[in-house]
């Protein structure tokens, strides 16, 4: 399991290592300890999905005809 | 031949019949310019369509004036569709009009329909072209010209929807004779140099005109070749073009285009919602599965337990000391029982409860007592305890006689 900063991780990362987890608890017979390990660190997982989603704003940019993006107000 | 005389509805009859049954009458396209105007309360339109040399009354029912997209006007170059027909009660002809086109929109119509078939005969529109695009993109690219509310519109769905998704704006005018080449290069441009995971070209609601750079042919090519998965977003929902038809999906308007691309927020907090839920559960289910194992194993522990063993010795020993207390208790019993018969007996051999019966020890100097006739010899110096003090006394002579006189 990676033990990355969870407020680090992108949405995606997050979202899909909590798929992961909750794959694990539903089909390995895990240890109680690791178990409810994984389970502390899924509730993480989803509250850091929560707090991203709440607080992101669109990102618009540009594309130049040269293939550069600039940011559009 | 007065079997041949008719009367007016009859002779009616028979007109109206030939105008029904002219396959050129039944089915024509009438181009003039519109004259006398009447939009009756009913809702049926009645006009006349004249050119420089003619005119024909017209009707338009109004099942068929509500499916009309423009209202004409007074002067308003037309082409009209419909049948010619007899309306008896004046002994007329005229045009039932079923559908109303400015003139100049047929060629458009032809055009589309000539390309329509074309591309469709290329296989541009099967449905084994269509890609699918990622459920949850990254990156949208958008088509559209950035002064456009087609483009705010978009903005507006993706902050709503699902705001973590970065907008890339490949910015081309949407109308006009430069808009088809400018469409082509957005989406090149797009292609080129970047990755956003689908396209979508928009357009707001307009004429046919207005929409007409949709219908372009090099458009059309462009999304078809286009490696990036393509959604149409382009006029209301009832506009159909050319780039509808090529793109892998098609949005009838270019909200609708940005909804199509992306996710709803609200239903992924709904997931990790029930996501959560679930693990709660699935938590709370290894937890119970544990307990009620330990509580099994608790079960079986206490039966098998030493402890079992150590109470029943513990009472055993209970018992042991009970009974050992109540034999300590009898034994002090009987202790005591025998202490006063010993102390009866004692009692009862106490030389001076003989005494108070009336016996007398007898001892001679030496303090032995005499017991016997034999220690007492005549002229014995002795002394005689009774009850109540001692005397001196001598001895006299034997039971027969006196030996020697004795006095004291």
């Amino acid at each position: 399991m990676t033990m990355d900063m969870i407020s680090q991780l992108s949405f995606e990362e997050a979202y899909e290592e909590l798929e992961e987890i909750v794959t694990k608890l539903e089909t390995g017979d895990l240890p109680l300890d690791e178990a409810v390990e994984l389970f502390e660190r899924g509730r993480r997982l989803s509250d850091h999905c929560q707090k991203v989603l709440d607080e992101a704003e669109l990102r618009v940019n540009k594309l130049a005809d040269d293939g550069d993006l600039e940011v559009l107000e | 031949m007065f079997d041949s005389v008719k009367t007016v509805a009859e002779i009616t009859d028979y007109i109206s019949d030939l105008f029904d049954t002219d396959p050129t009458l039944k089915n024509v396209w009438v181009a003039g310019e519109i004259s006398n105007m009447t939009r009756a309360s009913s809702g049926h339109w009645y006009f006349t369509l004249k050119d420089s040399d003619a005119a024909i009354r017209a009707v338009m029912w109004r099942s068929a004036t509500e499916r009309q997209t423009v209202t004409p006007h007074n002067g308003d170059a037309v082409e009209v569709h419909g049948k010619v027909s007899v309306y008896a009660p004046r002994g007329e002809y005229q045009l039932y009009a079923d559908i109303i086109r400015p003139v100049g929109a047929g060629d458009l119509y032809q055009q589309f329909e000539r390309l329509k078939v074309k591309l469709e005969m290329e296989g541009l529109f099967d449905a084994e072209r269509k890609r699918e695009f990622p459920a949850v993109p990254r990156q949208i690219g958008v088509v559209t010209s950035p002064t456009a509310a087609a483009f705010q519109d978009i903005l507006n769905v993706l902050t709503r929807r699902y705001p973590l998704v970065q907008v890339i704006l490949s910015p081309t005018m949407v109308q006009g004779q430069s808009a088809p080449p400018q469409i082509v290069q957005a989406i090149e441009r797009l292609n080129d140099h970047t990755d956003v995971d689908v396209i979508v070209v928009a357009r707001g609601g307009g004429s046919i005109e207005d929409l007409w750079a949709f219908n372009d042919e090099a458009v059309a090519r462009a999304i078809s070749t286009s490696r990036i998965p393509i959604v149409s977003g382009v006029g209301h929902e009832t506009d159909f073009t050319i780039a509808d038809f090529v793109a892998d999906h098609r949005a009838p308007t270019p909200s609708a285009a940005a909804e199509l691309v992306t996710p709803d927020k609200r239903d992924i907090l709904l997931q990790l919602g029930r996501t959560v839920e679930m693990l709660d559960g699935m938590t709370y289910d290894t937890i119970l599965t544990r307990r009620t194992k330990l509580e099994r194993l608790q079960g079986t522990m206490s039966y098998v337990s030493p402890e079992n063993t150590i109470n029943t010795n513990r009472q055993r020993v209970d018992d042991f000391n009970a009974r050992i207390i109540r034999q300590q208790k009898s034994r002090m019993v009987l202790l005591r029982e025998r202490l006063v018969a010993k102390r009866a007996a004692l009692e009862a051999a106490n030389p001076r409860a003989i005494l108070a019966r009336g016996y007398v020890i007898v001892t001679d100097d030496a303090g032995n007592r005499i017991t016997s006739e034999r220690d007492a010899k005549p002229g014995t110096n002795v002394e005689m305890q009774f009850k109540d003090g001692k005397k001196k006394a001598w001895i006299r002579g034997d039971d027969d006689g006196y030996d020697q006189p004795t006095l004291l």
